[in-house]
């Protein structure tokens, strides 16, 4: 049986990339999935949770709006079938650019089954055994299982199943404060339900600048949600028509009732299963599959990418890092590392909290002199028009010169605006160059272009 | 001249009215059934040096008062029980106005110890005359801060933890960023007894966070009191940490500069409340409207109670602290003058019987001046007597500026120039 060039094991948004990258470098390309093409991302997560979001969003928009509308009218009502059947059809159309069918006709065998090595260059999909040359494992992260007592399967459910819900939970509970949890806890509370939130930190987003978290907390209990903050939820039993909670805070106990429970702790690299060992692929059980800095296994043939070995679990960094993979196994030019990546992510939640570089703890840790040029969301004419002056932008330069370092915006479409600062840090423009390009007038990334005109503008007198 | 007499005054008068002259334990606020809070203590035993320097009472009597809280400090039960008053020579948070006992379930406060230690630390400096009274009260405040075991307070971390519980332990948070944290490590960096490491400290102000905002450079800390508290006892004009040399600042600028962006942020009074602008300001810890309104639109207000609001990253609910514009005397004094006469023209119900209130918030209930905290609060009261004193004469900054305790804990910080030279 002749080789492939590349066997691909798992088709979420990193393998996909990676099989339609090789085969359009004319590689003979396999590419295996035991589930539905699209993983986590398009099925039981982004995809999912951003639509979600958007329509927590449209309803807690429609509530500003009824403050301007005629009394009599009726408070908007969310009628959850519909929202889930938005959602599904949202994932169906995202997840049609992926359709088996359409690589087929790119020229990637795609086998749908579970895949496991059983040698240094052979895996078996299934019935099916396939020799390769080079493989990929690109099989992501699913949500870490709760280790609570009394928390058993079928009382909660996480990121990978609630997608699938039918109707409004009227008590949510969410556990954990991670951004999945901020995000999901704010746009059910938008779209009706009671929420509560328990983190067992002082904050939530432990990583994030700590004025963007409080902007957070401010910003969810505005919204209505409760949040239990430095609160642990130590066991959990099933009533007939609840889950109650036992909490702690500071060892004071407490208790939470829910009709729903979910348990968003972080996801851990879904690597079960594939018979790592007998590849010879070693495996941290934090990290996931360890690779060097070019993405190689401890099998030279063997490459991994995205949430299965990488910190940095965002689709954006699985699809370029598969890239990377596939670049590093077939190209004829310089390995590339990832450790020299520009990786922005952002929490979707109202304000949008999105962050690339350095952040400022990180930087005096490292004893690496920066300066800090912060522009509030509150003087921007663009978001007070659009009444979302909640937030800031933050740009951090090295200091003694104008090269940007990092950056974290907080503003109802962070995610976009911090885009324009991806560029700038990857291409090299420094901030004085920022500063001079024209921004549309109004907008809200013009606070971009304002907090770079600090950087030779004298202080105020104080 | 008049109204800063009336004021420091007035806000002494506090501590006349408040405390219980058979322990010296002072209320945390006028409120029926309140306890005592030991940080109000802390203030009051400056304010008596104050009160012997004014003329408002002899200094006879003032030692005698000092000597009782002394007293009553270092005889009180320490240990891990339930009915001590305090443990490791730290104090809990609140006792009982008369059996001095913990209350409320509250915490062993390392925040609120220190900012009683740096008072004990004072009356030690002032009360230095050759008498049986004040050789006492030298001993006892010498006995209070070698008690305290600063080490203990690390729980094994390199930072300080924020309390201890005596039924949980350690609270499990500790304290992040630029804030009145600055006393306890200076405090614990000049304990002989227990001394904290300059690393402990050095790795707290890694998490220091310096930017331009609103056209200042400055280390951030958002409520005004954060940047106060440590300075109404300690003299930072012109001294340098490691950190603040980096930045060609120091603290005592970085305040006269927190006091400009609260004046710009008020003036921008980005929220539209009732009452801000730049000659009313005062964003720091106080007394607020609990009321929530109703609905979920972003447009709608809450109310947070007593809360360290901040600017520019809030929280801000339209509550100013009418106390804090005068209470920056010493930095900024012409801002705080025509701030405080600016604030009593327009909102006099804020400063009854020459007292401020804890907060005041006019865009609640405007029709009728305003929302307005009952009572009043004792930290403010003696943070406005030591702000006014140090602006007029530097009473307290001096006498700390004499502490070993205080010289010892600025140097192992790594402090340098001004008066440590």
């Amino acid at each position: 049986m002749k080789s492939h060039d590349l066997v691909i094991v798992g088709a979420g948004p990193a393998g996909l990339a990676a099989a339609e990258l090789a085969a359009r470098l004319g590689a003979r390309v396999a590419l295996i999935e035991r589930d539905r093409l699209g993983g986590t991302s398009v099925n039981t997560g982004t995809v999912p949770s951003k639509a979600l979001i958007r329509l927590g969003t449209l309803f807690a928009a429609m509530r500003e709006a009824s403050h301007l509308r005629h009394p009599d009218g009726d408070e908007p009502v969310a009628n959850f079938q519909r929202v889930a059947a938005r959602l599904r059809a949202i994932e169906h159309r995202v997840g049609s650019f992926h359709s088996a069918e359409r690589l087929r006709r790119a020229g990637v065998e795609v086998h749908f089954g579970v895949a496991r090595f059983v040698g240094e260059r052979t895996l078996v999909a299934g019935s099916r055994r396939l020799n390769f040359r080079n493989a990929l494992v690109t099989t992501g992260a699913r949500a870490t299982p709760p280790s609570i007592p009394g928390l058993v399967e079928g009382s909660y459910v996480t990121s990978d199943t609630l997608f699938s819900l039918e109707h409004l939970p009227r008590e949510l509970a969410v556990i954990g404060g991670g951004a999945l949890g901020c995000e999901l806890a704010q746009a059910f509370r938008r779209l009706g339900s009671r929420v509560t939130i328990f983190q067992d930190e002082p904050r939530f987003l432990p990583g994030e600048e700590r004025d963007a978290a409080q902007i957070l907390a401010q910003s969810m209990a505005r919204d209505g949600v409760t949040i239990r903050l430095n609160t642990s939820v130590v066991s959990a039993r099933r009533e007939p028509n609840a889950v109650v909670l036992e909490t702690q805070n500071n060892q004071h106990n407490a208790e939470a009732r829910a009709d729903l429970v979910l348990v968003s702790v972080g996801r851990t690299p879904a690597t079960q299963g594939l018979g790592l060992d007998a590849a010879g692929i070693r495996m941290d059980a934090a990290q996931g599959i360890v690779v060097d800095k070019f993405l190689r296994t401890t099998n030279p043939r063997v490459y991994a990418a995205g949430d299965v070995c990488l910190p940095y679990r965002y689709t954006h960094v699985a699809e370029r890092t598969a890239r990377m993979a596939v670049g590093n196994l077939l190209g004829e030019g310089a390995r590339q590392s990832h450790t020299n990546l520009t990786i922005p992510w952002c929490t979707f939640c109202a304000p949008e909290i999105a962050h690339v570089g350095l952040q400022a703890w990180e930087a005096r840790k490292k004893n690496i002199p920066i300066r800090t040029f912060t522009v509030m969301m509150q003087d921007i004419d663009r978001a007070i028009i659009d009444r979302q002056d909640v937030g800031f932008v933050k740009l951090h330069v090295a200091g003694g010169s104008d090269t940007i370092l990092g950056a974290t915006i907080v503003a109802s479409r962070a995610s976009e605006m911090i885009n324009e600062v991806c560029v700038a840090m990857s291409t090299g423009i420094g901030l004085r160059a920022l500063a001079k390009v024209i921004h549309i007038y109004p907008s809200q990334s013009d606070a971009i272009r304002i907090a770079a005109l600090a950087l030779d503008e004298p202080l105020a007198p104080a | 001249m008049a109204l800063t007499n009336r004021l420091q005054r007035g806000a002494f008068g506090y501590f006349r009215a408040y405390t219980n002259p058979l322990n010296g334990l002072v209320a945390d606020t006028s409120r029926a059934g309140s306890p005592c809070s030991i940080a109000v203590v802390g203030f009051a035993l400056s304010c008596q040096a104050v009160a012997v320097e004014r003329g408002w009472c002899s200094r006879e009597e003032a030692a005698r008062a000092v000597l009782t809280t002394l007293e009553f400090f270092w005889d009180s039960p320490q240990g891990g029980g339930a009915n001590a008053t305090g443990n490791k020579g730290f104090f809990y948070h609140f006792l009982d106005m008369k059996s001095g006992q913990r209350v409320w379930d509250c915490e062993l406060s390392l925040i609120d110890t220190a900012l009683l230690i740096a008072g004990v630390l004072s009356v030690g400096q002032y009360f230095v005359r050759e008498r049986p009274v004040e050789r006492r009260i030298r001993q006892l405040a010498e006995s209070l801060y070698r008690r305290v075991d600063w080490v203990w307070a690390q729980n094994d971390s390199p930072t300080l933890s924020q309390g201890w519980h005596p039924d949980y332990g350690f609270l499990h948070y500790g304290w992040e960023g630029y804030d009145e944290a600055l006393l306890i490590y200076l405090l614990g960096l000049g304990s002989p007894t227990s001394p904290l490491s300059p690393r402990s400290f050095t790795t707290w102000t890694l998490t220091y966070q310096w930017e331009r905002l609103l056209g200042q450079d400055v280390l951030y800390s958002g409520p005004l009191f954060t940047h106060l508290f440590p300075q109404a006892w300690i003299d930072l004009r012109e001294i340098r940490d490691a950190f603040m040399r980096e930045k060609r600042s120091d603290y005592f600028r970085n305040t006269c500069r927190t006091v400009e962006l609260q004046r710009e942020y008020c003036e921008r009074n980005p929220r539209g409340f009732l009452g801000y602008g730049r000659d009313i300001w005062g964003l720091s810890a106080g007394d607020g409207p609990t009321m929530r309104a109703s609905g979920e639109c972003p447009s709608d207000q809450r109310h947070f109670g007593y809360m360290a609001r901040g600017a520019p990253f809030g929280p801000d609910d339209g509550t100013l602290c009418p106390w804090a514009m005068m209470v920056t005397l010493p930095f900024t004094p012409e801002a705080a003058l025509s701030g405080t006469r600016a604030l009593l023209a327009e909102y006099p119900q804020a400063c009854l019987e020459d007292r401020f209130a804890s907060g005041i918030n006019p865009t609640v209930d405007p029709e009728s001046g305003g929302w307005l905290s009952e009572g009043w609060y004792g930290l403010d009261q003696g943070l406005l007597v030591m702000s006014i004193e140090n602006a007029r004469t530097q009473l307290i900054w001096s006498l700390l500026r004499g502490s070993t305790h205080i010289r010892r804990g600025l140097i192992r910080a790594g402090f340098r120039g001004g008066w440590l030279s």
